[in-house]
């Protein structure tokens, strides 16, 4: 990524890049037990990179910890399993038992799904491992209490945000002193914009999973979106009805639970013909998902008190 | 109307060669600003201008903005910006910014990141926060109102904070008929204000974020206006990367990279300068000396790196290197010192307390510190110095710290990252301080003292005298040079070698390019406490008569003297004269002028007298005449003290 243009100016995805880099090694300096959150989408994907470049030679020295919710695409298990095998780091994956006794499931329980298998699975995972250090791959452009937020974000001993009481953040300095028990989120990719992920994705070819990428797949539409019958079976079981498959040319903007994210009808199927339709397109990238129309417009700084990413 | 040129025309270069495009973006320099100002400047709604004007605004987005306009905008039927920005609850009910947002959006040249900074006082820190990472600031003026408290408040911050690049924008010229009277009234206002506290140039620029108008093209409502768009600006001024590449390099450690015994790499962010294979560097505060063999990365090995980029550094030799020592050119290391000058911002609603040890975390060096009562603290409101004992919240003020062991530095005008520090309290582990350090107090530390073989106590002997400092210190017409003129004549009379520094005097000469703003008066008090010392070393009896109001200096000139072993030798001489007596006498007629405004910061008028809590003789010029006391203070210092040595 060097600058033919001029040597002293970096560019802007280089000083980011340095920006993440320089985080993730003051955190592994500073605390005593760090995780990495890995959901498997492209911002993760970035992340995992990043650490990778923080530490060369060494293998990043954190386990990557993926907070499963049981209906993510099969596709992300996959480059889950294929992504810790390369990378050298342990891969940790956490269950709610609770939901999964309840059988939560996010067509019969909405935004508890998210609430049962994401946020308290994520605390309870955090407990579990006394992990005092988590990083996250939140940006700041994604939505508008994340544009507020500091890159060492503190929670208290039972998880909660305080947006009014932020510590002061100056320079690079980071405070990561803490009380017992609580705990630091860490966003080293806070000052990314999508199309920063993207082009470092390109630049460093880095692996995502391929649903980013169009191709002619099973949907169905449900309550006026469009989604992939990623697993027919268990839907026909959760619906208690077999939705009418259509096979479509489709892609994913962004990846979450099948259910909640929904599908575009595209034909980009390279890289830069991806990022093309992402800069064309006129809705706003969390718009496929569901979880920040929940108490109107402050649903995600609602749902980062309680303890959400 | 104002003239709406496309100068956006990324969306037919996307659909057309995505290729070119992406390159394009990719070689995109970055520049980190900041908006503030006055609480209805109408920062935010500029910001949401910016975005909208840069197609940052997605038409989902919009719909939603329209929609919150009607319900909760103060912006009539129009389309409100700033909700676009206030993102947190508190913040979108009661309409004003609590916390800094960070926005993102780029144009053809430049990729921008926008902190949003809140307005009030209360939020001082938050408005810190967003500056300290700035390249830039936006001050937002309102051209109905002009040059506000807070327009100076905010000014003084991002000054103090470094921010080199300073746009007045000049905003609101809709409501104003974009008078330009109107307009250049206040770019003088501010240009003699912003001198006043020393920011050297500013680009000026009248504006409305509501209307658009000078923000991406020139508009024609100004046609008097013929500086840059606000955006052609922001694209063209210097980042601060670009000059720290330019300095000497220096990488503070972060981690030490040691996956097997083969490989040892030393990590870190280079803060300035260049390296490069082969380079000769030192280990600060160590001073061991080795050379760069490799640079590593991912990517594979480089020959350089420049500021900005975070590396991993082989050296040659086995040398102790790990977290919190930093690397730097062989030839041009930083200094590493244990007690500075700070300037401090407190952040925390316990206020500082003088003494207590906290954490101070300096690049990657955390080390244990002491901050001593602050030497002054400054009005932010009036750009007035106040005497202080502490720093209660948002409070900036000068204070010395002292490390528990010496760190790596440089002046924070010289290196941000080197430079500039947080304290950390140790219970509650909260941010209480930004600082930046300013100089440190061991200047001599790279001057050697030079032995010289007539020592001062052979200076004392040869005038048959112990050398000491009578310090007198009162309000002034407290009587304090009437007494120490007599104090000197009977001590010449006794055939005492003696000198009398006198306030007045010294300022005519030595101390002439001094004011009496605080600031201006520590500096007067520290420079007549060296001299005095001087005088002492050649055996002397120093009389000084100075309205020395403030502890911190006197303890200081005592401290110099303590410093050496001398302690005995500082005599603090109160003359006590209650403020009513000495106004009433009013010998050179000051007190009449302070009262009438005349004369600003006159101590016991509108500047605090701090009074001596343990004088070495107090001086009651109620009860004592002048002559009364001085023998007393004479018989004192021969009788008690003096002995010939």
């Amino acid at each position: 990524m060097s600058d033919p243009v001029s040597k002293s100016t970096l560019t802007h995805i280089q000083r980011l890049e340095a920006e993440a880099i320089h985080i993730m090694r003051e955190v592994v300096a500073e605390a005593t037990n760090p995780v990495m959150l890995y959901s498997v989408g492209k911002d993760s994907a970035v992340m995992l990179h990043l650490a990778r470049k923080a530490f060369y030679p060494s293998p990043p020295p954190f386990p990557l910890l993926h907070v499963d919710t049981t209906w993510k695409f099969q596709a992300m298990y996959e480059l889950r399993e294929r992504m810790a095998k390369e990378s050298g780091m342990e891969l940790l994956v956490h269950q709610n038992p609770e939901a999964a006794e309840r059988g939560i499931n996010p067509f019969d329980h909405g935004p508890l799904h998210t609430d049962m298998w994401k946020t308290e699975g994520l605390k309870q995972a955090l407990d579990k491992w006394g992990f005092d250090a988590a990083f996250g791959g939140a940006r700041r452009d994604e939505e508008k209490s994340r544009a507020k937020e500091r890159i060492f974000s503190f929670r208290t001993a039972s998880h909660g945000w305080d947006p009014k009481n932020q510590r002061p953040e100056l320079w690079n300095i980071y405070n990561a002193r803490k009380n017992k028990g609580e705990s630091i989120r860490v966003f080293p990719i806070s000052n990314w914009t999508e199309l920063d992920i993207w082009q470092y994705i390109r630049l460093n070819d880095v692996p995502i999973v391929p649903l980013y990428f169009a191709a002619r797949r099973p949907t169905f539409e449900w309550e006026g979106g469009l989604f992939m019958a990623d697993d027919l079976p268990r839907l026909e079981k959760v619906l208690g009805y077999r939705p009418e498959i259509t096979e479509r040319s489709i892609r994913f903007r962004t990846l979450g639970c099948f259910p909640l994210t929904g599908a575009v009808e595209s034909n980009a199927t390279t890289l830069n013909e991806v990022i093309q339709e992402t800069l064309l397109t006129t809705t706003s990238e969390r718009q496929g998902r569901v979880i920040d129309k929940d108490a109107g417009g402050a649903g995600m700084e609602v749902k980062k008190q309680q303890g959400y990413f | 109307m104002t003239v709406q040129e496309p100068i956006y025309q990324t969306e037919a270069l996307i659909a057309e060669d995505i290729e070119a495009y992406l390159n394009l973006h990719q070689h995109k320099s970055m520049l980190r600003f900041i908006t503030c100002g006055s609480v209805d400047d109408g920062k935010s709604t500029l910001i949401g201008r910016l975005l909208y004007d840069s197609k940052m605004i997605f038409e989902d987005q919009l719909a939603a903005l329209e929609n919150d306009s009607k319900k909760v905008g103060t912006q009539g039927h129009e389309i409100d910006f700033a909700l676009l920005v206030d993102g947190l609850a508190a913040e979108r009910e009661q309409g004003i910014t609590i916390d800094v947002a960070y926005r993102f959006f780029s144009t053809e040249k430049r990729k921008f990141i926008v902190a949003d900074c809140p307005g009030h006082e209360q939020y001082t820190r938050n408005m810190v926060t967003g500056a300290s990472t700035a390249d830039l600031a936006v001050i937002l003026i309102d051209a109905r109102k002009g040059v506000l408290t807070q327009t100076r408040r905010h000014s003084y911050l991002c000054h103090l904070i470094g921010i080199r690049h300073i746009v007045l924008a000049v905003n609101k010229m809709d409501l104003i008929g974009y008078d330009q009277a109107r307009y250049d009234a206040i770019v003088a206002d501010y240009a003699a204000f912003a001198a006043s506290i020393g920011i050297e140039a500013f680009t000026a620029m009248p504006i409305s974020g509501f209307k658009g108008d000078n923000i991406t093209a020139l508009s024609e409502n100004t046609p008097w206006y013929s500086g840059p768009t606000l955006m052609g600006h922001l694209e063209a001024v210097e980042v601060n990367t670009a000059a720290e590449a330019a300095g000497v390099f220096r990488m503070p450690v972060q981690w030490v990279n040691r996956p097997n015994l083969d490989f040892r790499g030393f990590s870190g962010l280079i803060s300035n300068g260049t390296v490069r294979k082969g380079d000769a560097v030192r280990v600060l505060p160590s001073g061991k000396t080795s050379t760069v063999t490799r640079i590593v990365t991912l990517d594979g090995d480089l020959d350089e790196a420049v500021a900005g980029q975070s590396i991993t550094l082989c050296l040659a030799d086995e040398i102790d290197c790990s977290r919190g020592d930093v690397l730097a050119a062989a030839d041009a290391p930083p200094q590493v010192a244990d007690q500075f000058e700070t300037n401090l911002v407190w952040m925390a609603d316990e206020p500082l307390v003088p003494g207590r040890a906290y954490w101070l975390k300096l690049a990657s060096q955390t080390v244990s510190v002491t901050v001593s009562q602050p030497k002054c603290t400054i009005n932010v409101n009036t750009m007035e110095r106040l005497a202080a004992k502490t720093l209660e919240l948002n409070a900036i003020g000068l204070a010395e710290i002292t490390t528990d062991r010496p760190i790596v530095f440089e002046p924070y005008t010289e290196s941000r990252t080197l430079g500039g520090f947080i304290l950390i309290d140790k219970i509650s582990n909260a941010t209480v301080a930004a600082g930046m350090l300013n100089f440190s107090l061991r200047r001599a530390q790279n001057v050697h003292w030079q032995a010289l073989d007539v020592t001062r106590e052979a200076h004392a002997r040869l005038k048959g005298q112990s050398p000491a400092v009578l310090w007198f210190t009162g309000l002034s017409g407290s009587g304090k040079s009437t007494i120490a003129n007599l104090v000197e004549k009977k001590l010449h009379a006794l055939g005492k070698h003696t000198f009398l520094l006198d306030g007045d005097n010294v300022r005519h000469g030595l101390n002439k390019d001094l004011g009496f703003t605080e600031t201006d008066r520590i500096e007067n008090i520290r420079r007549v406490g060296e001299v005095a010392k001087l005088m002492t070393d050649a055996g002397l009896i120093v009389l000084t008569a100075f309205i020395s109001p403030f502890r911190a200096e006197r303890d200081m000139v005592r401290g110099l003297l303590a410093a050496d072993g001398r302690d005995g030798e500082f005599f603090e001489i109160f003359v006590d004269t209650p403020l009513e007596e000495a106004e009433r006498r009013d010998v050179k007629g000051l007190y009449k002028k302070a009262r009438s405004g005349a004369l600003k910061n006159f101590t016991g008028i509108d500047s605090p007298y701090e009074a001596p809590e343990k004088p070495e003789i107090r001086v009651d010029t109620m009860r004592e005449t002048p002559e009364e006391a001085a023998e007393r203070i004479v018989a004192l210092i021969i009788g008690d003290w003096m002995p010939v040595i």
